[in-house]
C-alpha cells in the first residue's frame, strides 16, 4: 500500500482522480441538503436536491440529511416533516429569531457550525441568489472545494468521491470537477436541473434540533425592508408547466404577439431566446438558457429558435418539445419531439386555433 | 474614500468555437476582454467617486497579458491599477483565487485604507460567482451580493444602504463599511472613456505584484496547490439519438399541419393536456 498523502504532498494535477482520502477526513459521513426556507416557504429546489441527494446517499450507503435554518415559527417544523417525506432520513433544525430573513453572516456562521459539528461528506445547495451567496462564504470558511451550478452529480465508484458536472465555455462543453483532499465536498445546483421527487407521506425520520443563541446586536447587516416581487408581473418560468418561446426567427416585436396568443390559449408562460430578449421583444426574466433560466415544463414550444447549445441546456429536460422552424436542418429538430417545418407567422395562429378547438371539445366531453 | 474594483480578463465567449470533430476548444485568436459583469462594478465605483471623491484601485489577477484589462479600467477612470501576476497563481480555483486577491487587498489597504470592494456578479468563463463571497469572508467584510442599486453611502457614519435581489423580492439592506459589493448586470450604463483618461491609461505605469509583493504568507494556498477542486474531465454533451417527428400533411397547409400536430400530441402524450390551463376569461368567453 502506498502511504496516504501528507497535507504537504503536491495535489494531483487536473485530469486525474482524487487521491486516497486522508484519514482525518474519513470521519466525514453522509449527504446533506441545505433547505432554503424563507418567509414561511421552502424553495422547491431544496426538494429537487433531496431527490438527487437520496440517490447519492443510497450509492454511498449513508444517511441523507436535510438542514433547515430559520426563525422559530411553526411552519419551519412542517418543513422538516416535508424534507423527510421528500427523502431525508433525518433533519437538522437550527432556529433563532436572528435567522428570520436571510443574511450572509449569521447563516454562514450557523451552517459552518453544523458542518463542523456533524461532519457531512457532501453538502448541496440550490444555485439561487441565497444558495450561491451562502455556499461561497461557507466553503471559504471551511476551506473546502465548491463546484458551481452543476447539471449532474455522481459518485466515483473507485474513491466514493463526488463527481460534479457543469457546463463550461458558454455551455458548449461539460466538465466534471472533483474535490481532492478536502471535506465536505460542496456543490450548488440550479433550480429545475434535477427532477422533483414525489413526497411519501408515510416516511419517517428524526428531527435533530441544534440549539442556538444568536445575538442580533452582533449582526452588522440590517434588513430595512423586503419588497416582494409583483408576482402577477414577474414570470416564473422555471416552474411553469407549459412555455411558448420565440426566438430571432420571430423577426419583429409585433410578431411576438402570436407567441402570446398561443400562450394564453394554453395557460402558458412566454419564454424567449437571448437574441429575442436583447431585441427587447421579451423581458430579461423570460430568457431561457445558459445565461437565463433553466426550465422543465411538460410542454415547450419553440418558434423561430435554432436550438443553439446555450438555449438547449436550459430547456432540453422538458417532457415534450415542439419546434417550429422554417429550416428543416435547424439543430432544434435534433432534440425536439415534434417539429413543423414552416413559417412561424402562419403556423402559430393555426396552432392557436387548433388548440382552442381541441380544448373546447375536451371541456365539452367532461 | 478608497474603492478596490476586482477585474478579471476573460476570453470573449461569443467568439469561442468548439472544433466540430475533436470537440476541443479553439482558443487561437479568441480575443481577451474585461469580464462584462466587472464593467458594471467599475461604473458603479466611478459613480460613487463622482459623488464623494476618493480613489479607485483596479485589481486583477492573471497572466501578464491581463494588463490590457487594467488599462481599460484606467481609461474609464480608475486611478490606480495593480496586476497580480506570478506563475505560482496559475491553476487556481475559487478558494485559491480569493486567497490571493484578499492578500493583495490587505496589502493595498496598508497603503490607503479600503472602504469598499466591488466585484462582478460572476464571470463569463468560470461563471461561479464564488470569488466575491470568498474575498469578503476572508477579509471579514460585510458581503452584499446581487446588488441592483446603491441607495445611499454615508462616509461619516460609515454606512451603506443597498437593494439586493433575493428570491422572490428585493432586500433593502444597511450595513457598515468596509463592505464587498457584487453588482447585477444592468445596474448602470457604462460611460465612455474620456480622451484624457485614455491618454493617461496609455502612459500609466501599472503596478505589478508577484506573490511576495502581495505578501502571500502561505504559498501552499495559491494556484493549483491551493485548490481543493480539480477538473477530472472535459467532454461534449451527448447527442440525443432523438430526431423530431416532422409533421407532414398532403396539403402542407398551416391549418392541416397544426390540426395533425395537436391530434397527435393529445393521443400520444395525453398527460400534457392536464397541464393546459387556458386563461379563464379568454376561454369561457370564447366557448360560452
Ligand atoms: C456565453 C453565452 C451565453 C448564452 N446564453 C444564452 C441563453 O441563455 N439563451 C439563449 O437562448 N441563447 C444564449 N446564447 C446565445 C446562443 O448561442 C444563440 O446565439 C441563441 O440561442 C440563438 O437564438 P435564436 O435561436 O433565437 O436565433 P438564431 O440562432 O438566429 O435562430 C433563428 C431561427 O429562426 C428560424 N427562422 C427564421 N425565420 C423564421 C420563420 N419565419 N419561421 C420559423 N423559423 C424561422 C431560423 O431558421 C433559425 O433557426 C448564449 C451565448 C453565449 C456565448
Ligand atoms: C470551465 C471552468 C469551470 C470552473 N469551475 C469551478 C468550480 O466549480 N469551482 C471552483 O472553485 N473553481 C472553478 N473554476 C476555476 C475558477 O474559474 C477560477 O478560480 C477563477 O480564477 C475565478 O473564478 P470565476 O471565474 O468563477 O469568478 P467568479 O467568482 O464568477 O467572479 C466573480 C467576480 O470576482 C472577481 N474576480 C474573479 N476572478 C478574478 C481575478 N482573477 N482577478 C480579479 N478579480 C477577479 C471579478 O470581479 C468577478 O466578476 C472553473 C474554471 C473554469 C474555466
Amino acid at each position: 500500500m502506498t502511504s496516504s498523502p501528507t497535507p504537504q504532498a503536491p495535489p494531483r494535477p487536473a485530469g486525474r482522480r482524487a487521491p486516497k482520502l486522508d484519514e482525518r477526513l474519513a470521519g466525514y459521513k453522509g449527504v446533506w441538503v441545505f433547505v432554503e426556507y424563507e418567509r414561511g416557504q421552502v424553495h422547491p429546489v431544496s426538494w429537487e436536491l433531496l431527490g438527487e441527494g437520496r440517490k447519492l446517499a443510497d450509492t454511498l450507503k449513508v444517511d441523507l440529511a436535510a438542514v433547515v435554518l430559520g426563525p422559530p415559527d411553526p411552519a419551519i417544523r412542517a418543513s422538516c416533516d416535508q424534507a423527510i417525506q421528500y427523502g431525508a432520513d433525518l433533519c437538522y433544525l437550527a432556529c433563532d429569531p436572528v435567522l428570520k430573513d436571510y443574511r450572509n453572516a449569521p447563516y454562514t456562521a450557523v451552517l459552518t457550525e453544523l458542518v463542523n459539528r456533524y461532519l457531512p461528506e457532501i453538502l448541496l445547495l440550490g444555485a439561487t441568489t441565497l444558495g450561491r451567496d451562502l455556499a461561497g462564504s461557507v466553503a471559504t470558511t471551511l476551506k473546502t472545494g465548491l463546484t458551481a451550478d452543476c447539471t449532474g452529480l455522481a459518485i466515483d465508484a473507485e474513491n466514493r468521491g463526488l463527481a460534479a458536472t457543469r457546463p463550461t465555455f458558454g455551455g458548449s462543453l461539460l466538465c466534471t470537477i472533483v474535490t481532492l483532499n478536502y471535506r465536505p465536498q460542496m456543490a450548488t445546483i440550479r433550480p429545475r436541473v434535477m427532477a422533483m421527487p414525489t413526497a411519501s407521506p408515510d416516511r419517517t425520520g428524526r428531527v435533530i434540533e441544534h440549539p442556538l443563541a444568536l445575538v442580533e446586536d452582533s449582526v452588522v447587516t440590517k434588513i430595512l425592508e423586503f419588497v416582494p416581487d409583483n408576482h402577477s408581473a414577474e414570470a416564473n418560468l422555471p416552474f411553469a408547466d407549459i412555455i411558448v418561446s420565440g426566438g430571432r426567427g420571430m423577426k419583429r416585436q409585433e410578431n411576438f404577439r402570436l407567441i402570446h396568443d398561443l400562450a394564453r390559449v394554453l395557460g402558458a408562460e412566454v419564454g424567449a431566446s437571448r437574441p429575442a430578449v436583447q431585441a427587447g421583444w421579451a423581458g430579461v426574466d423570460r430568457q431561457v438558457g445558459q445565461s437565463g433560466k433553466t426550465v422543465r415544463p411538460r410542454l415547450y414550444i419553440a418558434a423561430g429558435i435554432s436550438g443553439a447549445v446555450q438555449h438547449r441546456v436550459g430547456m432540453d429536460k422538458s417532457d415534450v418539445i415542439i419546434a417550429i422552424n422554417e429550416d428543416a436542418n435547424a439543430p432544434i429538430f435534433d432534440f425536439a419531439h415534434y417539429g413543423i417545418v414552416g413559417n412561424a407567422m402562419t403556423i402559430l395562429p393555426a396552432l392557436t386555433q387548433a388548440f382552442t378547438e381541441h380544448l373546447r371539445t375536451l371541456k365539452r366531453a367532461c | 474614500m478608497h474603492i478596490v474594483v476586482c477585474i478579471k480578463q476573460v476570453p470573449d465567449s461569443a467568439q469561442i468555437r468548439v472544433h466540430p470533430v475533436t470537440n476541443t476548444i479553439m482558443r487561437q485568436g479568441v480575443p481577451a476582454i474585461v469580464n462584462p459583469y466587472d464593467l458594471y462594478a467599475l461604473e458603479e465605483a466611478l459613480r460613487l467617486k463622482d459623488r464623494y471623491r476618493g480613489r479607485i484601485t483596479a485589481l486583477c489577477m492573471g497572466p501578464p497579458q491581463a494588463e490590457a484589462a487594467l488599462r481599460k479600467a484606467l481609461a474609464f477612470g480608475a486611478d490606480e491599477a495593480i496586476l497580480l501576476t506570478d506563475r505560482a497563481f496559475a491553476g487556481a480555483d475559487t478558494l485559491a483565487t480569493s486567497y490571493a486577491l484578499s492578500a493583495a487587498i490587505r496589502q493595498i489597504h496598508q497603503g490607503l485604507p479600503v472602504d469598499l470592494v466591488f466585484a462582478g456578479k460572476q464571470t463569463i468563463d468560470g461563471d461561479t460567482a464564488q470569488v466575491g463571497p470568498g474575498i469578503a469572508t476572508r477579509l471579514d467584510m460585510q458581503l452584499l451580493t446581487y446588488v441592483s442599486k446603491i441607495v445611499s453611502l454615508d462616509l461619516a457614519a460609515r454606512e451603506v444602504v443597498v437593494h439586493r435581489r433575493s428570491e422572490g423580492g428585493v432586500q433593502v439592506l444597511k450595513t457598515s463599511l468596509p463592505a464587498l459589493i457584487t453588482v447585477l448586470e444592468g445596474i448602470n450604463e457604462m460611460r465612455f472613456a474620456s480622451l484624457t483618461d485614455m491618454f493617461r491609461a496609455e502612459r500609466h505605469r501599472l503596478t505589478t505584484w508577484n506573490k511576495d509583493d502581495a505578501h502571500i504568507e502561505d504559498a501552499t494556498k495559491i494556484g493549483l496547490k491551493g485548490s481543493p477542486t480539480a477538473v477530472s474531465k472535459v467532454f461534449a454533451p451527448t447527442a440525443t439519438n432523438r430526431r423530431a417527428e416532422i409533421i407532414e400533411t398532403q396539403s402542407g397547409q398551416p391549418v392541416d399541419l397544426a390540426a395533425t400536430l395537436v391530434a397527435k400530441l393529445f393521443s400520444q402524450r395525453p398527460e400534457v393536456a392536464l397541464a393546459m390551463k387556458p386563461s379563464s376569461t379568454h376561454d369561457s368567453r370564447g366557448s360560452a
